[in-house]
């Protein structure tokens, strides 16, 4: 399965800890450098509110997860897998991400 | 086998669903005989008909039929025949193996001349409810007959047609079932108050000395007993199927549950009595042998805005009663003679003790009458049945089953019970109850510090921490949470760390602060421009009229009188601030955990009855205090005299005037349990004031827990700890805190202003890094009452 991927900023416009929101066609991810510039793609839209914000969460951890808190009702996503630690059978999509020369690219199917 | 159900009211319907919940395999065949054209819907709520509630959302039956049910809707049964043990409607013959009759109540009609004019109605069904509305119509004058719970719903509800009431009770006073004579007297203001006549003790001879378009008879319901009767089974003294505690009839393989059945000679007219007598026999009939025990007769409702509340015995030999006729509060208890057990009682017009003293009956008192009237719920010695999370209806002993099994911490309670994961405002009761159990409670912030926040405070200012991966390397693991980045962020902002979206502090925000706006529940965010101590030149007005008229926003007086503009996308808030602050305004840090307003009455400069000048004082104090970051929001208040219009004594700090300087005020609060500041230090000159002012704040963010009001930080420390600390400087900290105050004064910046002159910053308020000029398609409005509002097609809690 090709897996095409898409540029969508300089990896030192995004600050640690803070994501970003992206626009692949109509595919909304949520995009974090962490503290180690580890990068993850994560689906946008808050599962359990409906609105597309999880980018504007506080990123952190729970134990050793890496995870984003919905700036919601917090409730934390794994970064790795998007799945929900709080509720259950509840997640996000996950999308391949990488830095080339200085450029994010996220891979959406 | 075959079961006939005669009825699909709320009790019937709730039958059905108890049985098909039991009868697994299908054991029961189901058919239902209904008179009404519908399915079973809310009777309870039956006014909201009348103020835009549907019928549909009315419905109590949910989609689809359970199988092996069918519903006959319009098919009344007309008589049983026991010996045949067969049910005949009009059309039809349906033999049953096993009957339940769930026939209700209908309205009692008074022996009234022409009762039966066409514009007399009752006030049980929808149908009833279309013949009013349709009737009432183009006409002006309603009268009620009938005084009690129904009457005042119906009142109401011919309120909301807009005709003139008037309601005819014959008792001496309204509800006089549930109220005594004070309660009645203190209701009748309340309901005159909405200019609906009330007249008691007086019968009804004929409709026509009503001299009314429209009459609602609302006078009690008398059980349908008819069918009952008419077939030989036994009726109770005053109507009703008379059955025993399991709700068997006289005749074998007959039932009878809700408001048409007598349980050893007595009808309820409740829906959960009913409810209990459904899942009896639908618990008989799979096998089971419970019996009904004595229903709970307890009542909360609110009939025309006012609070009523009913629970336990009515009377007893011995009654504790507060009345307090200013506030429009009256409550009776009920109490043995003995006074040590509570039987029962009556709230009215405040009933926010109700869940305590409910769950009490039976059992001592949970605290003086006074007291309970006073705090709403004494939270120490709460009985284990009563409620603590309203959210998710979660009990005392709910909570105190979780921490049994281990659950001894606060997240750990919320994910086993839910308690506090809705609105939040039961945790510090969960504390509480924790405390009450024993745990002892870490005051760690959380899983990466070990440390309390005042603790993680004092290492930042004495280390001289300048960022969060300096003090998480320092003293913490991990790399943060929701609790800890944003009271660290607080700390470092209450510390002077310059603007909060400078470098790494931008990755510390919470939801709100992220964007120096107001996260809403669509994405979109709101704005709110300072009004120091609510005085705005027309000019201003004009200008915060046309940004949101240019910008399409939703505008809101607030509480704390000044202007919210909701609505506004991210990309959008450069864009309005740049507006706003070219007229003169500034950040009015409604998103931030900081001091939000002080707000004041006109005083002595307009009011005949002012004794100062509150609005010069309470535009200085915004101004000195404005962008302090706190462990929590701080809220304020200037009243110009005692009248204490601004209502400074619900606030954090409160001043009001008196004739020789100002009385200060601290602690006050709204919220959870709502609290009156206390008097700190009276007739205080301008200058005293303000020192004082300033330590109290500065003294509160350096001391206080996460999350925490100044209302429990100044009940933890007491009035006299604090005012040795301020005054008389008991722990030599007066000159450090008043030279911070005075760095957080000097160095003042409109965050917003900041913002619009730092290209850096400015670009990450876009809607997407790499496709800035396209708005976040998922969010979209609708119009109510002429202003744009979000399109709840997404945004819903979980």
């Amino acid at each position: 399965m090709t897996v095409t991927w898409t540029a969508i900023c300089r990896l030192d416009h995004l600050l640690p800890e803070r994501g970003a929101a992206a626009l692949l066609g109509d595919t909304q991810v949520a995009v974090f450098r962490l503290h180690d510039d580890q990068l993850y793609a994560i689906g946008n839209g808050d599962p359990l509110s409906g609105a597309q914000v999880l980018s504007r969460g506080i990123v952190g951890t729970r134990g050793e997860v890496p995870v984003v808190l919905s700036p919601m009702h917090k409730q934390a996503f794994d970064l790795r897998t998007g799945a929900c630690l709080d509720v259950p059978g509840v997640g996000v999509p996950v999308y391949p991400a990488r830095c080339r020369d200085g450029l994010i690219e996220v891979a959406v199917p | 086998m075959r079961l006939v159900v005669i009825g699909n009211g709320m009790v019937g319907q709730r039958f059905v669903e108890a049985l098909a919940a039991r009868d697994v395999d299908r054991g029961w065949s189901v058919t239902v005989l209904a008179e009404e054209s519908r399915r079973a819907y809310d009777r309870v709520r039956l006014s909201a008909y009348f103020e835009g509630v549907t019928a549909e959302e009315l419905t109590l039956a949910p989609p689809g039929v359970p199988t092996g049910t069918e519903f006959l809707l319009g098919e009344p049964a007309v008589a049983v025949d026991l010996a045949e043990r067969v049910v005949r409607t009009a059309h039809e013959a349906y033999p049953y193996d096993a009957l339940v009759l769930a026939t209700g109540s209908r309205a009692f009609v008074p022996p009234v001349a022409n009762a039966d004019a066409p514009h007399c109605f009752v006030y049980r069904t929808l149908d009833d409810l279309d013949a009013i509305r349709a009737h009432a119509a183009g006409q002006r004058t309603g009268v009620v007959v009938g005084g009690g719970l129904l009457g005042l719903e119906a009142a109401n509800a011919l309120r909301l047609l807009g005709l003139d009431v008037r309601i005819v009770e014959h008792a001496p006073h309204l509800m006089p079932l549930q109220v005594d004579v004070a309660g009645g007297a203190l209701l009748r203001r309340r309901v005159r108050a909405l200019d609906i006549a009330v007249d008691c003790g007086e019968g009804v001879r004929d409709v026509a000395d009503l001299d009314a378009d429209v009459v609602v008879f609302a006078a009690g319901i008398r059980a349908r007993d008819e069918l009952a009767r008419a077939s030989g089974l036994a009726v109770g003294p005053r109507g009703g199927v008379l059955v025993d505690s399991s709700c068997r009839a006289s005749a074998p393989d007959v039932w009878a549950v809700g408001e048409c059945a007598a349980v050893d000679g007595v009808t309820y007219g409740l829906v959960a009595p009913g409810y209990a007598m459904a899942e009896v026999v639908a618990d008989r009939l799979t096998g089971g042998d419970s019996t009904l025990d004595t229903p709970d007769m307890s009542t909360k409702l609110k009939l025309l805005g006012v609070d009523v509340a009913s629970f336990g015995a009515l009377t007893g030999p011995l009654d504790v009663v507060y009345n307090d006729p200013a506030t429009g509060v009256y409550a009776k208890l009920v109490l043995s003679d003995d006074a040590q057990t509570l039987l029962g009682g009556i709230l009215v017009g405040d009933a926010s003790a109700y869940p305590t003293l409910r769950a009490s009956v039976g059992g001592p008192l949970p605290g003086t009458l006074a007291d309970l009237m006073a705090s709403g719920a004494a939270p120490v010695g709460l009985p284990d049945s009563a409620q603590v999370c309203s959210c998710h209806a979660v009990t005392k002993s709910d909570v105190l089953d979780a921490v049994a099994c281990g659950h001894t911490d606060i997240p750990a309670i919320k994910a086993c019970t839910k308690a506090g994961t809705g609105c939040g405002s039961c945790v510090p009761l969960l504390r509480s109850l924790l405390a009450e159990a024993g745990i002892a409670q870490s005051t760690a912030l959380c899983e990466h510090f070990g440390y309390s926040r005042q603790e993680l405070f004092d290492i930042v200012r004495v280390r001289g921490i300048r960022t969060y991966s300096e003090l998480v390397g320092a003293v913490g693991t991990g790399r943060g949470c929701d609790l800890c980045k944003p009271a660290v962020a607080s700390i470092l902002a209450s510390l002077g760390g310059g603007h909060i979206l400078d470098g790494e502090q931008a990755a510390l925000q919470d939801t709100n602060d992220h964007f120096l706006a107001n996260l809403q529940k669509d994405g979109t965010y709101s704005v709110v421009p300072r009004v120091p101590a609510g005085e705005i030149t027309p000019e201003k007005l004009i200008v915060i009229g046309e940004v949101a008229r240019d910008f399409g926003l939703y505008t809101k007086i607030t509480g704390g009188q000044r202007v919210d503009l909701f609505g506004a996308r991210v990309e959008q808030l450069p864009a309005i601030w740049r507006r706003l602050v070219d007229a003169g305004f500034e950040s009015g840090h409604a998103y931030g955990k900081a001091l939000r307003t002080v707000k004041s009455c006109v005083g002595d400069t307009w009011c005949r009855y002012g004794v100062q000048d509150s609005v010069g004082l309470a535009v200085a104090l915004e101004l000195r205090y404005r962008g302090l970051r706190a462990p929590h929001k701080i809220k304020a208040a200037v009243s110009g005299c005692a009248r204490e219009c601004a209502e400074a004594r619900g606030k954090d700090f409160g001043i009001i005037a008196t004739e020789n300087g100002w009385n200060l005020y601290v602690g006050g609060n709204g919220g959870f349990t709502p609290r009156h500041a206390d008097l700190l230090l009276s007739d205080l000159s301008t200058t005293d004031l303000v020192t004082y002012v300033d330590r109290f704040l500065m003294f509160y963010v350096r001391t206080a827990d996460r999350l925490q009001r100044t209302s429990v930080w100044v009940g933890n420390l007491g009035l006299d700890y604090l005012r040795a600390v301020i005054v008389d400087d008991s722990l030599g900290l007066a000159a450090d805190l008043d030279a911070a105050m005075a760095q957080h004064v000097d160095g003042y910046v409109d965050e917003w202003r900041a913002v619009l002159d730092d290209p850096v910053k400015l670009r990450r308020f876009v809607s997407f890094v790499n496709a800035p000029d396209t708005p976040d398609p998922t969010i979209s409005f609708t119009v109510e009452r002429g202003q744009p509002v979000p399109l709840l097609s997404i945004g819903t809690r979980p």
